[in-house]
């Protein structure tokens, strides 16, 4: 599918700290199907880095193979990217940040690319705690070739083939909460008023943040049997709470009532506030969030929003205590000790 | 009986049970031989595990300078019970046989015709050294210290050595001393004029080292500028990493005492290979090492760093395979899967170093080659290289030298073009286009990298022009590749030789001896050593002068041979396959039968009895 998207832009439109508008943030046109969760939360993306006023060309975007690693494409059109290989995302994204410490790195995933293929190299990316945003677009089945079974799909689930899920499902938040990830994360691709703060918590967290965004597949797995449709999220979705995303320097105008809500300090001196509908999660701990994620698995429902968080991680350059600059900067003056060293270390082997 | 009689020409064996502490006594010998000026070639052929099995040291001493494995031993020094009996019986006639004669030998160790050495090692140690946590490492000292006695070697050569060793420590080298000289003593005593095999100091060596290929390498990381290493343990590779790690430990360190390196050990190779490639596209000098097992775990992100043209280094220390192998034995068999590592139309840059120094040179050169190419680059290395300590000439720098990024455009470079940039847009007609690193511009520069079918502008693109023009495109920067990579050294003799021998990495000391043998019986052969793939065009023409050439290497399907015959389209009946398949380095005796006997068949030769010393 195709659409030629004109390039007539209202003059007026609202334009962020850094003096752009949204349009800055876009990427290529779409070619995924009509209705496709994906697009959405690429939309959401936009939103968010817009929002944040981020500078575009400081965003490096990576991905896997599937239909959503087709998404960067669509977004943020002014950002080097990068479509490797099936799995194997986690691991360019290190090598990357390993490369320039500087710039943000987006990672979308999918659930095969993620789950399967990739499970090995999510598990750890995600205890090396990179400093990356790391997206899912779970749709609980493989889109790109053609509606097979995917390891995120509910037991019992059937897609569009008609048979049902029968094998247990991998719930990526909770494991990645066991594996220590600072920020963990599930959103909706039709619920955009939450996507878009989350995502914006997730790129502003500092370290691994895990965003898992059901987005439903309108092709292959949207039936009224699928756990993941439009249908089914909606009717079983729970959420841990309202997130308000405060970025520093701003003034909190909103005031909400006592004992329901926290607030998490990000580490450039944002906020952000949590309006709970349920008292008994706390996302600060680990326990709490894994008990949170059972108890809505065995009443059928699904939990989002944020399900744990933790601000004072060390993320892997911290971990490996690599200099400041980035290591793409460094020249030879840097990197090469000199022949007068030389022929001292090869002293010790005469 | 004739005893083996010869100055500072020689092959001694040590049979030892591996994790006892023995490698530092052996070590010692090694590196006395080398201080006294004389070329020495230690090998260790150690099993696959970790504590309690034999393990062998095997030391040519050779004042010509052939540093070629020879075959057969002379001396053993044998103080392991376990394989005691085939130490015995594969000693060559007239050799000498030490051993530990606390325990007396069996009665069906029998044989007149060798000459046999013992010393009461454990009752010495027992009787002499009183700390008991010393005794084990001591024996070895001690028999150190005979073999002083019997091969006529300067002592202080030794003390020296251990004076140097324990600089930092030297309360430590007093009970090491000692148990020299217990040794010493011992035999000089009971073994006054029985062997007659001597060391006098020499002057082959000039300004040589002794060191072994992965140091080597690692070294060359930190020289090339590498930045970034993501990698996964594998024997024997491994010691790569600690090099490097050790080195930037002690030369990257930033004002704050952080490092300018960040070294990642993976989950697994493919992961390791990841994290060298996105460091790489992201402008920082990055590299992995492993060995055979690991490159094909590899093999698909090497096919994405060809097409989506990512510079990339990697060692490959290579070991025996198929699969598992022998992981501690040496082999020359990853060549073709190399060369062509990964499913479609994909062709690698490899290296070939022989020693250390070529190493350290080589590791350091690819870097400059992998950016200017957008490619990745093989370093070919082997066990035998890797992991035994070799004599070669030192390294230098030269401080003056400039780290070839290639063809990137920084932001100047950016504003200042002119037309339409696309990162797959042959603007020089050399095949190698114009990258960008990420970050660059706020509005020029940004693209897509993929493995996927892309035009002149990194779009995807089923187009089957577009395609086919990368495809050519990419054999083009092939040809332009031959340009930069190192030549073969080629050996001219003569030039009327009907013969040629072909050969590369470990295999070239063995056979240059070999050639050397070979003329002794007025059978002259041209030679070229292979340094690099592809192949220019010295190789093919070396090969047409020649009515017959013999490809000498490691690996039992002669892939080089193969490689050969492939990319010079030349036919097979002229290259004849001179190969070693037992996992341990090459000798220079099996070359020169190989290639005697094809050239002068007859019934003795054919059957490869008689020692040709």
């Amino acid at each position: 599918m195709t659409t030629r998207r004109p390039h007539f832009r209202h003059p007026d439109l609202p334009k962020n700290d850094l003096g752009f508008t949204r349009r800055n943030y876009e990427g290529a046109d779409s070619t995924l199907c009509a209705g496709c969760g994906h697009d959405s939360i690429s939309n959401a993306i936009i939103q968010a880095c817009y929002e944040l006023s981020i500078e575009p060309h400081k965003v490096v975007k990576l991905s896997g193979i599937g239909c959503s690693s087709k998404s960067p494409a669509y977004f943020l059109g002014k950002s080097h990217g990068f479509n490797s290989v099936h799995g194997r995302m986690p691991s360019i994204a290190t090598g990357s940040n390993m490369g320039n410490k500087d710039l943000l790195y987006i990672g979308v995933s999918g659930d095969g690319d993620t789950a399967s293929i990739g499970m090995g190299q999510f598990v750890h990316v995600t205890r090396r705690n990179l400093n990356m945003t790391y997206i899912v677009m779970n749709n609980g089945c493989y889109g790109l070739t053609k509606g097979q079974e995917s390891a995120t799909a509910d037991k019992g689930s059937s897609s569009r083939k008609g048979r049902p899920t029968p094998f247990e499902s991998i719930d990526l938040c909770e494991l990645a909460v066991q594996l220590g990830s600072g920020f963990v994360a599930r959103g909706f691709s039709g619920d955009k008023e939450q996507l878009v703060p989350l995502l914006k918590a997730a790129i502003t967290h500092k370290g691994f943040a895990m965003l898992d965004v059901i987005s439903p597949c309108v092709t292959f797995n949207n039936t009224s049997t699928s756990t993941k449709s439009y249908q089914w999220v909606r009717d079983h979705m729970e959420a841990t709470a309202t997130v308000d995303f405060i970025p520093p320097r701003k003034e909190i105008t909103t005031h909400y009532k006592k004992g329901t809500s926290q607030s998490i300090t990000m580490h450039d001196g944002g906020e952000i506030h949590l309006f709970k509908s349920d008292d008994s999660i706390d996302i600060t701990r680990r326990r709490s969030a894994i008990d949170a994620l059972e108890y809505h698995r065995e009443k059928g429902r699904i939990l989002t929003g944020i399900l744990y968080i933790n601000e004072d991680l060390q993320d892997t350059h911290e971990i490996l205590e690599t200099t400041d600059k980035p290591m793409n900067t460094l020249t030879e003056k840097d990197l090469c000790p000199g022949n007068r060293t030389l022929q001292q270390i090869i002293e010790r082997y005469r | 009986m004739k005893k083996i009689n010869s100055v500072n020409d020689f092959v001694i064996r040590f049979a030892n049970v591996n994790g006892s502490g023995s490698a530092s006594a052996n070590n010692l010998f090694a590196k006395a031989i080398f201080r006294l000026g004389i070329p020495v070639s230690p090998k260790n052929i150690f099993p696959s595990n970790i504590q309690g099995l034999p393990t062998w040291y095997e030391v040519r001493v050779n004042g010509d300078g052939y540093l070629g494995r020879r075959g057969g031993y002379d001396v053993m020094v044998a103080v392991n019970g376990q394989s005691l009996k085939i130490d015995y019986e594969n000693l060559l006639t007239g050799g000498y046989f030490l051993y530990d004669s606390t325990r007396p030998l069996p009665d069906d160790f029998r044989r007149n015709d060798i000459t046999v050495i013992g010393i009461p090692l454990t009752r010495i140690c027992n009787q002499e050294i009183s700390n008991p946590r010393l005794r084990q490492l001591l024996k070895n000292i001690l028999y150190v210290g005979a073999l002083s006695h019997l091969l006529d070697m300067d002592f202080s050569v030794l003390t020296d050595a251990i004076k140097k060793q324990f600089i930092k420590k030297p309360a430590l080298a007093e009970p090491n001393i000692q148990a020299l000289e217990l040794g010493f003593d011992y035999a000089s005593r009971h073994f006054p004029d029985s062997c007659q095999i001597s060391v006098k100091p020499g002057n082959t060596l000039t300004n040589h080292i002794l060191m072994d290929g992965n140091t080597a390498t690692g070294l060359g990381a930190v020289y090339g500028g590498a930045t970034v290493a993501g990698w996964y343990p594998i024997t024997p590779s491994t010691s790569v990493i600690e090099a490097f790690d050790k080195f930037t430990s002690q030369y990257r360190l930033d004002d704050s005492g952080r490092k300018k390196a960040a070294i990642i050990q993976a989950e697994d190779e493919l992961a390791a290979l990841g994290i060298a490639i996105g460091a790489s596209w992201n402008g920082a000098r990055a590299f992995t090492a492993t060995s055979g097992p690991g490159v094909s775990l590899m093999n698909e992100f090497l096919g994405l760093a060809y097409f989506a043209e990512i510079p990339v280094v990697i060692i490959n220390v290579q070991r025996t395979g198929p699969s598992t192998g022998m992981p501690t034995r040496t082999q020359q068999a990853d060549t073709l899967l190399c060369a062509y590592a990964s499913h479609g139309d994909t062709k690698h840059l490899l290296l070939f170093p022989c020693d250390p120094k070529e190493c350290f040179e080589m590791t350091a050169d690819s870097f400059d080659l992998a950016d200017q190419l957008q490619t990745p680059v093989i370093i070919m290395s082997d066990l035998d290289l890797g992991m035994n300590d070799h004599v070669c000439l030192p390294m230098t720098w030269d401080d003056n030298r400039q780290y070839q990024r290639g063809k990137v455009l920084d932001k100047e470079k950016l504003e200042s073009l002119t037309g339409k940039w696309g990162r797959y847009l042959d603007i020089d007609g050399d095949g190698i286009c114009y990258r960008t690193y990420p970050g660059t511009h706020p509005e020029k520069g940004a693209y897509f990298t993929r493995g996927s079918s892309h035009d002149e502008f990194a779009a995807y693109t089923e187009d089957k022009d577009a395609y086919q023009r990368c495809m050519e495109r990419l054999k083009k920067k092939w040809e332009t590749a031959k340009d930069f990579i190192p030549k073969p050294h080629i050996k001219i003799s003569d030039r009327a030789n009907e013969y040629g021998a072909v050969f590369f990495g470990t295999s070239t000391h063995a056979a240059y001896e070999a050639m050397d043998r070979l003329k002794k019986m007025d059978l002259i052969l041209n030679t070229m050593l292979i340094r690099a793939f592809p192949f220019q065009d010295e190789v093919l023409d070396f090969i047409n002068r020649h009515e017959k050439i013999f490809i000498i290497e490691q690996n039992r399907d002669s892939q080089m041979r193969t490689l050969i015959m492939n990319e010079c389209s030349i036919g097979p009946d002229k290259l004849h396959a001179v190969t070693n398949v037992d996992g341990l380095p090459m000798t220079a005796r099996d070359i020169f039968h190989s290639i005697w006997d094809t050239l002068n068949p007859s019934p003795e030769t054919q059957t490869g009895q008689g020692e040709i010393k």
